[in-house]
């Protein structure tokens, strides 16, 4: 909510969603400067940054990617601007580079980085962990364990970053960016710097004379996190069993500790300042304990620099347990709380006893359909995976098609026909083509396609296509231009022509950009599906690099703009069962709107569903399914 | 210090298809308990929910403490859902022999049944099983209704006056209402509130 995370009232406490906590931690730290991209379950805190930027004096923007928003940050910081990045997992990757080299310079405004890591992969490709990469980069590192925190740690992030001149990371996990409770309200810092004149010799180099400096910010970051609020212990003088947890592990430790009675036994040691670990206050609860249980999400990172810790103190006596300690928790998946208390019951021979659950044999069990997903209702995705799927099998040679990272990410299975053979992570598609292309020299004949929507294109495809054209690869080059970044919510991208603050831009053309590069481009409407059908089968005969720009608006935007046309089926003309089509519109076609009659034994339009893109009108062999009415903008 | 609950924590699911508006109701319900002074949390399953995935909220309540944003299996004490399956679906795994379910009769065809490959249940075995898993099951033709006071997307806020009128939940009518008129301008109000009390007046009568 955009008035709670500008609210000027300390004290004050309301339902926060963790997105919101962490907004609202960065307004109160005075921040003037934002840059993200895209990426669930984080995508929410730039949205709303940008929506009130005008209000809290600063500046938002949506970045091509996600090392044009480190970076980005990092202009903002050398000249004393306090600054916030946002990012999931993926994009934490992208920024490698710049991360790694950004820790040697440090920084000078705080510059406070988001990490949000998708557990499970609920929407993502993947479960990394990023903690790695604090590492990795000598990075300072917070973990909240409730919304509270993660409000409260992106505030002090900026004093820490500030102290130690030092980016500072704080990664989160879906459960909190997406969890909601209760927060209380900060102050909002007083007066937010304006930017300062960068002198002659005012520097913020990244080489390798800095080495020193950043182990040593690291060192002193260990020394500051000695001390910090953010960790505490819970729990008897004497534990049998020590839990040691940061992020979600602690509620979740906590309920399993309370539930099985185990107040006495088993003390809970709560870390929020991950990386660098305060060394001395573990080791002083580890003295008085010889087993631990390491509780955290995703990789073993937590429990591998206790390992560490362990390894440096031989007064430790220690049996240590977690995600690979002796395999106590799965090495794989999302931890919940019956995972948490499970394990610990089996540790302490304990027996949980909850309400009587009833237990239905599977064969009684009323089966029930999957919830699979699917393209929206009128989604062009689904147009251009089938004509794609149709024109590579009436080409003589199985094609061979990249994928790539975005709605169409879906296209992989039942609903784009299966049609991808490759995915690899965004902008991995036209690469991965390139090379392959490259092997008709050795005789490779098939014809080698990559995919990509266009927000993807902007974010990380430009070098790509560089490479292709410039080595002359053979390929076809699909740009699924939906006019969004649809995935995660609509977030405006360059060729929009609207910023993350609601402002107008000139938008930038794909086209353009690919003719620019020297490319072929063709743009055409997936809608019409013989059309293109018949200009992707002469694209394929054609040798060399080929960009094909597929340009339809997404459904659920363009249904927002025009009057819908009402679709439905004349089931006079529809053949049903007897047609030969095996029921096309429903079966193959796919389309939520195109549903079965079971009483008519004949097709139909679910009306409510249909947004009147009229596609299927066009493939009905027996013309049934009519268009009447729509049209032009309302 | 907020008023002892029947049980605590309180652990609530609301549950549906992506689109039906249950992270907002949940969002109300939420808020407004926050207002009473209690402890609570809200975890949102959705994923990548606007392409016909399930949707599932937990909301955990409590006069004590905060508790983590999931609910362990087989202690929702209550379970309101949107659409059938998707009940069966959540009971399965978090319904225990004291839960009480609320459920909408209507369902929303996922993908395999409209190609024709899966089949949809009969309401009644869904029904059947759903009072095997827990201690009461109330049906609401809420869609329906819903669609009889002016609008389909008005259930999600019938369904929440029905939740409101359980003794177990620590709200009044009068509570959610003052979220709602933060919320909504005056003409979803207007349909909101009466929508409210139709699904409050039919656990009530």
């Amino acid at each position: 909510m955009e008035w709670m995370i500008t609210a000027d009232e300390p004290g004050k406490t309301y339902l926060m969603q963790g997105n919101e906590a962490v907004a609202r931690g960065a307004l109160e730290a005075g921040i003037r400067f934002a840059a993200a991209y895209p990426g669930s379950p984080s995508s929410e805190i730039l949205t709303m940054l940008g929506h009130v930027a005008d209000k809290m004096e600063m500046y938002a923007e949506w970045s091509t990617n996600e090392t044009c928003a480190l970076e980005a940050c990092l202009g903002a910081s050398f000249a004393r601007v306090r600054s916030l990045c946002v990012m999931k997992q993926n994009g934490l990757l992208v920024v490698g580079d710049a991360l790694h080299s950004a820790s040697l310079s440090g920084v000078k405004g705080g510059l406070v980085m988001i990490v949000a890591d998708d557990p499970s992969a609920h929407s993502s490709t993947n479960e990394f962990d990023s903690r790695h990469q604090a590492k990795s980069a000598a990075l300072p590192m917070l973990e909240p364990a409730n919304i509270q925190e993660a409000k409260d740690m992106v505030k002090w992030g900026y004093e820490l970053s500030e102290q130690l001149q030092q980016l500072v990371m704080v990664r989160t996990v879906t459960r909190i960016n997406h969890g909601r409770s209760t927060v209380t309200l900060g102050q909002m810092l007083a007066e937010k710097p304006n930017p300062v004149t960068i002198g002659e010799w005012d520097r913020m180099v990244a080489i390798n004379w800095f080495k020193d400096a950043q182990i040593a910010k690291l060192d002193q970051a260990q020394e500051i996190f000695e001390e910090s609020p953010f960790n505490w212990y819970k729990g008897p003088e004497a534990p049998e069993i020590i839990i040691i947890t940061c992020g979600t592990g602690w509620l979740y430790s906590s309920e399993a500790v309370e539930a099985l009675g185990l107040n006495e036994k088993v003390g809970i040691l709560k870390i929020g300042t991950t990386y660098p670990l305060p060394e001395k206050f573990i080791v002083k609860h580890l003295l008085n304990t010889n087993k631990v249980l390491v509780v955290e999400e995703v990789d073993p990172f937590l429990e591998q620099n206790i390992a560490g810790i362990i390894a440096y103190h031989p007064e430790l006596n220690i049996e240590l347990l977690g995600r690979c300690g002796q395999k106590t928790l799965p090495r794989n998946g999302e931890l919940n709380p019956d995972i948490v208390r499970n394990i610990l019951a089996s540790l302490t021979g304990k027996v949980f006893t909850g309400p009587e659950v009833a237990v239905i044999p599977p064969e009684e069990a009323t089966p029930l359909p999957a919830r699979e997903l699917t393209f929206c209702a009128g989604c062009p995705h689904r147009a251009s995976f089938f004509l794609l799927k149709q024109t590579l099998r009436i080409h003589e040679g199985q094609g061979v098609v990249m994928g790539d990272i975005g709605c169409y990410t879906m296209g992989g299975q039942r609903a784009g026909h299966y049609l991808y053979n490759f995915l690899c992570c965004m902008g991995g598609g036209i690469n991965a083509a390139e090379g392959m292309g490259q092997l008709t020299r050795f005789g490779f004949k098939q014809p080698v396609l990559a995919l990509a929507g266009d927000s993807t294109f902007f974010h990380s495809c430009i070098p790509g296509l560089v490479n292709a054209k410039y080595h002359d690869s053979n390929m076809l080059f699909v740009v699924l231009d939906n006019s969004a970044t649809a995935m995660t919510g609509f977030q405006p991208h360059p060729g929009i022509g609207l910023t993350a603050m609601g402002k107008a831009a000139e938008p930038i053309s794909i086209q353009k950009v690919a003719e620019a590069i020297g490319c072929q481009v063709t743009v055409a409407d997936p809608f019409d599906i013989s059309g293109t059908t018949e200009i992707v089968y002469k694209l394929l005969k054609q040798p060399g690099l080929k960009v094909l720009i597929l340009k339809q608006e997404c459904a659920t935007l363009a249904v927002r703009k025009r009057k819908k046309p009402r679709v439905w089926v004349d089931q006079d003309l529809c053949r049903g069962d007897e047609c030969g089509c095996g029921r096309f519109c429903s079966r193959i076609w796919g389309c939520p709107g195109n549903i079965w009659d079971y009483e008519a034994g004949r097709a139909k339009i679910d009306e409510v569903v249909c947004v009147g893109c009229g596609v299927c009108a066009s493939l009905c062999p027996a013309g049934a399914i009519k268009i009447e009415g729509g049209g032009a903008d309302e | 210090m907020s008023k002892e609950l029947v049980k605590d924590p309180l652990n609530i699911i609301i549950c549906g298809v992506g689109g039906q508006g249950n992270i907002l109701a949940t969002e109300l319900l939420a808020s407004a308990l926050v207002e009473k002074g209690y402890f609570t949390t809200v975890g949102e399953t959705y994923g990548a929910s606007q392409r016909g995935g399930s949707v599932m909220s937990h909301v955990r309540i409590s006069a004590a403490a905060e508790y983590g944003v999931l609910i362990p299996l087989g202690q929702a004490d209550i379970i309101v859902s949107f659409e059938p399956t998707d009940t069966l679906r959540v009971a399965r795994d978090y319904a225990n022999k004291t839960t009480l379910i609320i459920t909408d009769s209507r369902p929303n065809y996922p993908l395999g049944v409209l190609i024709g490959e899966a089949v949809y249940p009969p309401m009644e075995a869904i029904e059947a099983e759903l009072k095997k898993l827990s201690g009461e099951v109330k049906v609401i033709e809420a869609t329906k209704l819903a669609v009889e006071a002016g609008n389909s997307q008005a259930t999600n806020i019938l369904l929440m006056g029905a939740l409101t009128a359980l003794p177990q939940v620590p709200l009044t009518a009068d509570d959610y209402d003052r979220v709602m008129e933060q919320r909504f301008n005056s003409n979803a109000l207007e349909l909101n509130r009466k929508v409210f009390k139709i699904g409050y007046e039919h656990i009530n009568k």
